[in-house]
């Protein structure tokens, strides 16, 4: 199977980002992630692969268990990704409406 | 467990809920498509909103920039001019399509040398309350190649956006 690496690609994805809804408040094991979808657990763990291969999400490996854990980091690169872009307009917006409320005032 | 995925979901959700409810400004820019949408609530009512954008002398204000040249009509073009201690920083022009007051712009808009290329802009204004308007703009770009590089372009220059509250909802989340 070719891993997609993009990061988008990997969130595109609704049961992909479920998974990382889930892991959010606590890591898990491949075989708990599974637990909460109907998908055959095959598929689960391909996501789980494309996840970790974009570093999305982290393994970390307790005694004989493999847990699952989000990437803070790289979730911030992707909202940040945007946000800059927005913040950008959103200080031209703020601006546009000081102005033209000013324009009345006078 | 099917209950904590609903759980972990919700709690998302509200967290990312408030989070765009907070955001005035919204982008909508969906992964391989080359275009994006910017929406944007004022607390302007919509006559006034769209003088922003119909008249030279505010459009210098809020912009920034010098209007060389704007004809609000089919077929009009305008170019804006930004210049610092006598150098030109910043130069856009376009060709209007539609001009229809108080309602909607169709123009086409390039930044001269810049890699992002002709973007064809359609700019729809919209009355919400008689105080308060809302201006949807919808931007395609040659390419997916072409948005990327638009997008990229503020984050680049990393503008020394704090994203404080992104990272706190993930501080939260975690």
């Amino acid at each position: 199977m070719k891993l997609r690496r993009d990061v988008f690609q990997a969130i595109a994805d609704p049961t992909r980002r479920a998974i990382l809804l889930l892991v959010t408040t606590q890591a898990m094991t491949a075989g708990a992630i599974a637990s909460n979808f109907d998908t055959a657990r095959p598929t689960v763990s391909k996501h789980l692969q494309i996840l970790t291969a974009c570093d999305l999400l982290q393994q970390e490996q307790r005694g004989r268990e493999v847990y699952y854990h989000l990437n803070p980091e790289k979730m911030k690169e992707i909202a940040d990704f945007v946000e800059p872009f927005r913040k950008m307009w959103d200080d031209r917006f703020n601006k546009l409406e000081a102005v033209m409320k000013k324009s009345t005032n006078n | 467990m099917g209950r904590s995925i609903q759980q972990t979901g919700s709690r998302y959700e509200k967290i990312y809920k408030q989070l765009k409810m907070e955001q005035k400004t919204k982008i909508n820019a969906e992964e391989g498509k080359q275009e994006l949408t910017i929406t944007r609530e004022f607390d302007l009512p919509l006559a006034l909103l769209f003088k922003a954008y119909e008249e030279p002398e505010f459009i210098e204000q809020w912009m920034g920039t010098k209007v060389l040249k704007l004809e609000n009509k089919k077929h009009g073009s305008y170019l804006f001019e930004t210049s610092h201690q006598g150098n030109v920083m910043f130069r856009a022009n376009g060709t209007i399509h539609e001009f229809i007051p108080n309602q909607t712009i169709i123009r086409t808009f390039e930044m001269e040398n810049a890699e992002i290329g002709v973007q064809l802009e359609f700019l729809e204004f919209e009355k919400l309350t008689e105080q308060t308007s809302r201006l949807t703009m919808q931007v395609i770009y040659r390419s997916v190649e072409h948005r990327a590089v638009q997008l990229k372009m503020p984050f680049a220059y990393g503008l020394n956006m704090a994203h404080d509250q992104l990272q706190q909802v993930m501080t939260n989340l975690i």
